[in-house]
C-alpha cells in the first residue's frame, strides 16, 4: 500500500478533482509495469487471453462438430486428420476440448465471482461495523473452512443433486470464507486511516465510507485473491466432474472426458492425455497469472 | 501454556457443536422426506410410517438431535441405507488404506517439498530456484486424478511395475502416495522457500556466518531448524487437504478406503454413510487442527505468551 500512496503523491501534483482519475492511473501503470516484468505470468497472461478467445470464438474454430459421433473413426490415436485423435464414440477429441473451454471457463469463473461478490460483502461489513456481526461472521467462516474444500463441495453436491449449476454453487460456497477473511482484515486497517477519520468527521454515513473510501482499498486484494481462486476452482469443478458429480457425460466437459476415457486407458490412453493436459495447462496459467498478479499489485500477499 | 491451551480448547466445542448440527441437518436439507428416501421408491406409506417410527423421525428437531447425539456418544452411527449394515463396521474396516495413504502421502511431500524449498532459497533467483518454483507451481496445477491415470498408464500399463489399484502389496500404495502428495509436496516447497528466505535474513544467520562457520552449518543448523516449525505446522494444517484428495485418489486406484467409500454412498444416495463421513472428515480435520495449534504453542514461546 505504501508505494502506491506513495505514487498517488508524485501523480498527482493539484490537489482537488483531478486526483481521483489521476490515482487510478498511475496505480494501474505502475502495476503494468510491475506485471510485465515478470516472464513467466506475461506468457501465462497471453494463454489466458488464448483461451477466452477460444471460448468466444470456439463454434467457428472446431475442426469438426464436436457432438458428432463416427463410428468409422473410433478412438483413434492422434493423426494429420484428428490433432488429438478421436474418442470412444469417434468423436473429435481436439473440437470437443475447445467447445469445452467454454464451459470450463464459465463454471469456474462464475463460481469464484458469486464468492468474490459475496466474500467481499461479508469481509467489509465484518471488518467495518466489527461487535456482534463480525463474531457471527467470523464464527461461520470458521465452520466452513473446518470442513475440507473437496469434501465440503462433494457434500454440497450430495444434497442439491448433480450437474454443473450445483457444482457452482459448491464451488462458490468454499471459496467465500477465504475472501471474507482476506478482505475483512484489509478493512480492518483501512478503518483506521486519516482519510476514513476524516470522510466520518465531515459527517459521512457509513455505507458510503465503506463503498467510497474503503471498498477501493480491497479492490487489490479481491483482484489478486479472484485470480488466485480460478486454477482451485476449475480443478475443484474437474474432479467433481470426474467423480460423476458434475458434468452429464455427454457435455463437452474436461473432467467428463477424462472420466469417460478412464475405461480406455490401456488402448486408446490419448483420450485421458489431452483433455488432463488441458485442465493442467489451464490451471497452470491462472495460478503462474494469479501469482504475478499478487507480487505487482500486493506484496504484502506474499507469505 | 495452561490458559492457552484451554482458550484453544475451549474455542473448538462450538465449532464441534455446530459442525454436528450440520451434519445432523444434512438429511434433513436434502429435498424430500428423509424416511421416503430411505425407505425406497417401491415403498408402501405403512413401511414409510414404520421407518419414521423407527428412527423417531416423526419427533421435533430438536429432539432428533438429542437422540442422534446420544447415539453417536454411544458409538451409534445408525445402518447403512444400501446394505443394513451398521456404519461404524464400514468406517472401521475402511479406515486403515485411507490412513496408511495419507501418511505415506504426507511423509515424502514433506521431506522433498522441504528439500525444494530450502534449495530454492540457498540459490535464490538462480536456476536451481526457477526450477523449484516451476515444479512447485506445475505441482499445484496438475489434476490429481489425471496425475494418477498417467501414472498408472506409464507404470503399471506399460512397464508393469505397479498394479493398477487395489491394496494387496506395499507396492500398491507407491503411485497413490505420488499422486495424492503432489500437491502438499509444491504447496510445502513454495512454503519453505518463502520461509527460508525470511530466516536468512535474521541477525544471528549473519553473526553465523560472521565468525566462520561453514555455509552448510548455518543453513542446516540454524537457518532450516528455525524454518522447520513454521513447515510442519503448515504441513500439519494441510491434512485436510489430503482428506478431499483421498476421495480422488482412492477413486481412480479403486482403493477400498473411506475417501471411496463416500462417492459410493453418494452415488448410490446410502445418506447415513455420508452423514457419518462428513462427521468423521470434519470432526478429524477440526482436531488436527487443535492438536497444530496446541503444538505450535508448545514450540513457540512467542505464541505462548501473547495471548
Amino acid at each position: 500500500m505504501s508505494d502506491n500512496s506513495a505514487v498517488m503523491g508524485t501523480n498527482s501534483p493539484i490537489p482537488g478533482e483531478v486526483i481521483a482519475p489521476e490515482k487510478t492511473k498511475g496505480r494501474a501503470g505502475v502495476f503494468i509495469r510491475k506485471f510485465s516484468k515478470q516472464k513467466m505470468p506475461l506468457l501465462a497472461a497471453f494463454f489466458v487471453i488464448l483461451l477466452f478467445l477460444i471460448a468466444i470464438f470456439g463454434p467457428f474454430l472446431t475442426p469438426y462438430n464436436p457432438d458428432e459421433p463416427n463410428y468409422d473413426a473410433l478412438m483413434q490415436g492422434p493423426s494429420g486428420a484428428h490433432w488429438a485423435g478421436t474418442d470412444e464414440y469417434g468423436r473429435d477429441i481436439l473440437s470437443r476440448l475447445i467447445d469445452g473451454t467454454r464451459l470450463t471457463l464459465a463454471v469456474s469463473l462464475s463460481s469464484v465471482l458469486i464468492a468474490g461478490v459475496l466474500g467481499t460483502i461479508l469481509g467489509l461489513v465484518s471488518g467495518y461495523y466489527g461487535g456482534w456481526l463480525d463474531r457471527i461472521i467470523m464464527r461461520g467462516s470458521d465452520v466452513l473452512f473446518s470442513f475440507p474444500d473437496l469434501l465440503l463441495a462433494i457434500g454440497i453436491v450430495a444434497i442439491l443433486g448433480p450437474g454443473l449449476s450445483n457444482v457452482v454453487i459448491a464451488v462458490a460456497v468454499f471459496g467465500t470464507p477465504s475472501f471474507a477473511r482476506i478482505i475483512r482484515s484489509v478493512t480492518l486497517s483501512a478503518k483506521e486511516t486519516l482519510f476514513v477519520e476524516a470522510a466520518r468527521s465531515m459527517g459521512a454515513k457509513n455505507r458510503r465510507i465503506i463503498w467510497r473510501h474503503i471498498f477501493p482499498e480491497t479492490v487489490p486484494s479481491i483482484i489478486v485473491n479472484l485470480s488466485m481462486k480460478i486454477g482451485g476452482a476449475i480443478l475443484a469443478a474437474a474432479s467433481l466432474s470426474f467423480l460423476g458429480m458434475g458434468a452429464k457425460p455427454t457435455e463437452p466437459d474436461w473432467g467428463a472426458m477424462l472420466s469417460m476415457g478412464r475405461d480406455y486407458l490401456s488402448i486408446a490412453p490419448h483420450i485421458v492425455y489431452f483433455p488432463g493436459l488441458a485442465i493442467f495447462l489451464t490451471v497452470l496459467a491462472f495460478n503462474l497469472v494469479g501469482d504475478g498478479l499478487r507480487d505487482a499489485l500486493d506484496p504484502k500477499m506474499k507469505n | 501454556m495452561g490458559r492457552y491451551a484451554l482458550q484453544r480448547l475451549l474455542g473448538v466445542i462450538p465449532l464441534l457443536f455446530i459442525v454436528s448440527v450440520l451434519v445432523f441437518l444434512f438429511i434433513h436439507l436434502i429435498p424430500g422426506d428423509p424416511a421416503r428416501l430411505i425407505a425406497g421408491k417401491d415403498a408402501t406409506l405403512e413401511e414409510i410410517h414404520g421407518i419414521q417410527e423407527q428412527l423417531g423421525l416423526n419427533l421435533p428437531l430438536w429432539k432428533q438431535y438429542i437422540n442422534y447425539m446420544g447415539d453417536l456418544l454411544s458409538g451409534n452411527l445408525g445402518n447403512s441405507i444400501r446394505s443394513g449394515i451398521p456404519v461404524t463396521d464400514m468406517l472401521e474396516s475402511r479406515i486403515m488404506p485411507t490412513l496408511w495413504l495419507t501418511f505415506l502421502s504426507m511423509a515424502w511431500a514433506l521431506v522433498i517439498g522441504l528439500l525444494i524449498g530450502v534449495i530454492s532459497a540457498v540459490y535464490r533467483n538462480k536456476w536451481p530456484d526457477h526450477l523449484g518454483t516451476l515444479t512447485a507451481i506445475s505441482g499445484m496445477s496438475i489434476p490429481g486424478f489425471w496425475l494418477g491415470l498417467v501414472l498408472i498408464q506409464i507404470f503399471s500399463v506399460e512397464l508393469g511395475w505397479f498394479p493398477t489399484g487395489g491394496v494387496d502389496s506395499w507396492k500398491s500404495y507407491i503411485l497413490p502416495s505420488i499422486t495424492l502428495g503432489m500437491g502438499i509436496m509444491s504447496m510445502l516447497a513454495r512454503y519453505s522457500r518463502s520461509s527460508m528466505l525470511e530466516t536468512l535474513r535474521e541477525d544471528y544467520i549473519r553473526t553465523g556466518r560472521a565468525k566462520g562457520l561453514r555455509e552448510y552449518v548455518v543453513i542446516s543448523r540454524h537457518a532450516l531448524r528455525n524454518s522447520l516449525i513454521q513447515v510442519v505446522t503448515v504441513a500439519g494444517l494441510q491434512f485436510g487437504f489430503l482428506l478431499g484428495g483421498s476421495v480422488m485418489v482412492e477413486t481412480v486406484f479403486s482403493i477400498p478406503g473411506l475417501g471411496r467409500l463416500l462417492v459410493d454412498s453418494i452415488l448410490f444416495r446410502d445418506y447415513t454413510v455420508i452423514q457419518a463421513l462428513l462427521l468423521l472428515f470434519s470432526t478429524q480435520f477440526i482436531l488436527i487442527n487443535l492438536i497444530v495449534d496446541l503444538l505450535y504453542g508448545v514450540l513457540n514461546p512467542k505464541i505462548r505468551f501473547s495471548q
